[in-house]
C-alpha cells in the first residue's frame, strides 16, 4: 500500500507558552521551538505500522516554508521512504481550503492508496483532512483510532463520545484523519536524524504543481486570522498565595468545607 | 440574507442541548434569523426528535431514510448537499459527529468553512466576524468569514448560551423526497462500548485528576498517594492514557467519562475545552498548575501556582499528620 501523510510544523505547545507578541497581531515567535504536530506523528507511526505488514511505501507532505523540510525529514527518520516540501510565496496566508487545494495537487501527482492527516493541528481547525477528501472525491473519516487491513477496504474505528468507538467500512482509496492514542509513536533519535541529513527532498511551487496562484493564498482565503488576543479574564480562580505551609492550610480547610477530605 | 440551516443531533428520539445553543448562533449571525432546523434520521425516533425541534425552531426540515438510521457522515453529507440550497449557512456542533461531516460538507457546498467558534461578534458587508481558541485556548484570535457563498459553521458546544425562550411550535417539512439513493463508500458497521475499568469515576465524589504536567508514568505515584489520603480516586486527561500510563476507563473528557464529583483536584491539566466537558455538577475545582496563565485558572474555583511533583508530596504528608 503507497501512503502520504500530511505534517504540518508548528509550535511546539509542551516547550513554549504559547504568548501574544508585543503588537497583538500574532503570538510571540522569538525563541519558539517548533515541532511535528502531534496528532501527524501518530499518523506518520501508523502509516509505518501499514506499510510494514502490508509493504509499500510511506511519503511524507507539507506545506510550508523552508524551514518546514526539518519536519519532513524528522519524519522520514521516523522511516518515511520520501519527504515532499510543497512551498511557494504564493502559498502564504491560505486558509484551510487553500491548504487542501495545495495539497490534493501534490496527490495528484504521484498514485496512492491511503492518504493520512493529522485529526487537527494545535493551531488549526480540524479541517484539511476531510476538506481533501472532498475535494478527491474520496470517501473519508474522522478521529481515526484503529485500522485494520482487508481487501479493498478498510475496518476503521472512530473515536466518539463517552470513550466508545464506531466502527465503519471504508473503501480504498480514502482519507482518514488520525486521533492520538491510535498507536505509539517511536522514539526518534539523535542517529535517525543524522541518516537522513542529507537525503533530497524535493521541493515543488504553484508551477510544478499546476496549480493557479490566485486560487491559493492570502487572496483566495474565505477566512481570515485578524489577530491574536487574550480576552479580559473574568474573576476566574482565587490563586491561594503564601508559603507553601499556608496555601496548604487555606486549601485544607476549603477541602473540608467542601466534603474533599474523608 | 442567506437561510441558516441548524443540524440536529439527536438520539434515541431525544435532541442534544446543542440543539437550542445553534439557535442561539443563528440570532448572533443575525437578529431577526428565523433559522430552519435540519433533522435526519429514521422511523419513529425521527419523529420524535422532530416533534422536540418545532418546541425550538419555526420551522423543521425532517429526512426520513432507512440509510439515516445511524448517522454516518459520509450518508448525511450526501443528503445535505442534495437539501440544503446553495448559499446557504449551516450550522452545527463542534464534537465528534460534526467534525467528521462540516468541512467536506463545506467544500461539497462551494462555502466557507470555520470551526469550533466560541463567539460571534458582528456581521459587516457579508462579513462574519466571529472569536476562536488556538493553542488548546492558551490564545483567542478574531476570523472574518466571507458568506458570500454560503457558510459551514461549527460552534463549540457549551459556548452559546440558549435562551429560555417560548415554544416555537414550529411546522415540520418532510423532505425526504429530495434526497434518494445515499449508498456511500463508507458503511457502518457497529458501536463498540467503552470498556469498564478497576474504578467507576462517574460515581467518585472526590477526584484528585493527572495530566500532562506528570512528565512521566512513574510519578503518578504521588497522585494516587494523595488521593488514598484524601479518600479520593484517580482519573486523568487524555494524553495520560494515549501513553498507556493509565486505563481509558480513567479519562475524564468528550471522549472519555462525565464525572459529577464534589470536588475537582486538577493537577498539571491545562483546561481544554474537551477535558472540562467531562465535568458536570459544578463541583469545587482545584488547579495546580505551574503556569499563572494557563486556561484552568479561568474556570477553577481555587488555584495554586506550583509544581505538582513538589506540592503533591506535600499536600500529602500533611493530610496524613492532619490524620
Ligand atoms: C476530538 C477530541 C477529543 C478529545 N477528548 C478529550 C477528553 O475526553 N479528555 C481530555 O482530557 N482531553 C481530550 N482531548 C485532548 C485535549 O484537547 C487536550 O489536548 C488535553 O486535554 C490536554 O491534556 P493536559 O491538560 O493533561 O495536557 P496539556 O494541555 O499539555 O497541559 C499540561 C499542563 O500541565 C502544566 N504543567 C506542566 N508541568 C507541570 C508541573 N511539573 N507542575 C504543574 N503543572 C505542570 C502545564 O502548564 C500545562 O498547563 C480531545 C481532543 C480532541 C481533538
Ligand atoms: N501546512 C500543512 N501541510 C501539510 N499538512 C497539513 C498542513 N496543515 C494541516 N495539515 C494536515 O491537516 C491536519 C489537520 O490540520 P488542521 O485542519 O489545520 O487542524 C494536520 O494534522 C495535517 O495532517
Amino acid at each position: 500500500m503507497d501512503i502520504l501523510v500530511c505534517v504540518k510544523r508548528v509550535p511546539d505547545t509542551s516547550e513554549n507558552e504559547i504568548e501574544l507578541n508585543r503588537a497583538g497581531n500574532d503570538i510571540n515567535r522569538d525563541d519558539l521551538v517548533y515541532s511535528v504536530n502531534e496528532w501527524d506523528n501518530y499518523a506518520v507511526e501508523e502509516a509505518l505500522r501499514i506499510v510494514e505488514n502490508a509493504g509499500g511505501s510511506v511519503t511524507v507532505v507539507t506545506v510550508g516554508d523552508e524551514e518546514a523540510e526539518e519536519v519532513l525529514r524528522r519524519e522520514m527518520a521516523m522511516g518515511a521512504d520520501k519527504g515532499l516540501l510543497l512551498c511557494d510565496e504564493a502559498f502564504e496566508g491560505s486558509d484551510g481550503m487553500g491548504l487542501a487545494r495545495i495539497l490534493k495537487a501534490a496527490v495528484e501527482k504521484g498514485k496512492y492508496d491511503l492518504i493520512l492527516t493529522g485529526a487537527q493541528a494545535d493551531d488549526g481547525a480540524g479541517q484539511v483532512g476531510g476538506m481533501l477528501a472532498a475535494m478527491l472525491d474520496l470517501p473519508f473519516a474522522s478521529l481515526v483510532n484503529l485500522i485494520e487491513v482487508g481487501e479493498g477496504k478498510l475496518k476503521v474505528g472512530r473515536e466518539i463520545e463517552g470513550g466508545n468507538q464506531e466502527m465503519n467500512a471504508i473503501s480504498l482509496p480514502c482519507v482518514l484523519s488520525i486521533q492520538t492514542g491510535i498507536n505509539e509513536p517511536r522514539y526518534v533519535g539523535i542517529r535517525g536524524i543524522r541518516k537522513v541529513a542529507s537525503v533530497e527532498i524535493p521541493r515543488l511551487g504553484a508551477g510544478d504543481l499546476g496549480l493557479d496562484a490566485g486560487k491559493v493564498g492570502a487572496a483566495a482565503a474565505k477566512v481570515k486570522r485578524l489577530d491574536y488576543f487574550v480576552p479580559e479574564m473574568g474573576a476566574g480562580a482565587e490563586i491561594l498565595e503564601g508559603s507553601t505551609d499556608e496555601i496548604i492550610a487555606k486549601l485544607l480547610e476549603l477541602l473540608k468545607a467542601k466534603g474533599g477530605l474523608k | 440574507m442567506a437561510q441558516i440551516f441548524a443540524y440536529i443531533l439527536h438520539k434515541n428520539g431525544v435532541i442534544d442541548d446543542t440543539a437550542r445553543e445553534l439557535l442561539a448562533v443563528a440570532r448572533k449571525i443575525d437578529a431577526s434569523a428565523t433559522p430552519t432546523a435540519l433533522v435526519l434520521g429514521a422511523g419513529s425516533e425521527l419523529a420524535s426528535a422532530c416533534a422536540a425541534a418545532a418546541g425550538a425552531y419555526a420551522q423543521v426540515w425532517k429526512v426520513d431514510n432507512a440509510a439515516l438510521a445511524y448517522p454516518n457522515a459520509e450518508v448525511v453529507r450526501k443528503a445535505l448537499v442534495k437539501l440544503v440550497p446553495a448559499g446557504s449557512i449551516v450550522l452545527m456542533a463542534h464534537e465528534h459527529f460534526g467534525m467528521d461531516l462540516a468541512p467536506g460538507l463545506a467544500i461539497r457546498m462551494d462555502a466557507a468553512f470555520v470551526s469550533d467558534l466560541v463567539d460571534i461578534e458582528d456581521l459587516d458587508g457579508g462579513l462574519l466576524k466571529a472569536v476562536r481558541q488556538e493553542f488548546g485556548g492558551a490564545v483567542h484570535s478574531h476570523v472574518t468569514v466571507d458568506l458570500s457563498t454560503g457558510a459551514v459553521i461549527t460552534a463549540r458546544p457549551g459556548s452559546f448560551q440558549a435562551k429560555e425562550e417560548a415554544a416555537a411550535g414550529g411546522q415540520v417539512a418532510d423532505k425526504s423526497g429530495a434526497v434518494e439513493d445515499l449508498a456511500g463508500r463508507r458503511d457502518f458497521i457497529e458501536v463498540v462500548a467503552a470498556e469498564v475499568g478497576d474504578v467507576d469515576i462517574t460515581k467518585s465524589e472526590v477526584l484528585v485528576s493527572c495530566g500532562r504536567g506528570f512528565e512521566e508514568q512513574d510519578n503518578l505515584a504521588i497522585a494516587f498517594e494523595l488521593a488514598k489520603a484524601m479518600g479520593a480516586d484517580v482519573s486523568c486527561s487524555r494524553p495520560i492514557v494515549d501513553a498507556k500510563w493509565l486505563e481509558k476507563a480513567r479519562q475524564v473528557g468528550t471522549s472519555g467519562q462525565t464525572v459529577k464529583p464534589k470536588v475537582y483536584m486538577a493537577c498539571g491539566i491545562s483546561g481544554s475545552f474537551q477535558h472540562m466537558g467531562g465535568i458536570k455538577g459544578n463541583p469545587f475545582i482545584v488547579a495546580i498548575n505551574k503556569n499563572p496563565k494557563a486556561p484552568i485558572f479561568q474556570v477553577a474555583d481555587v488555584g495554586i501556582v506550583a509544581d505538582v511533583l513538589e506540592f503533591i508530596p506535600e499536600l500529602t504528608e500533611k493530610i496524613k499528620e492532619g490524620a
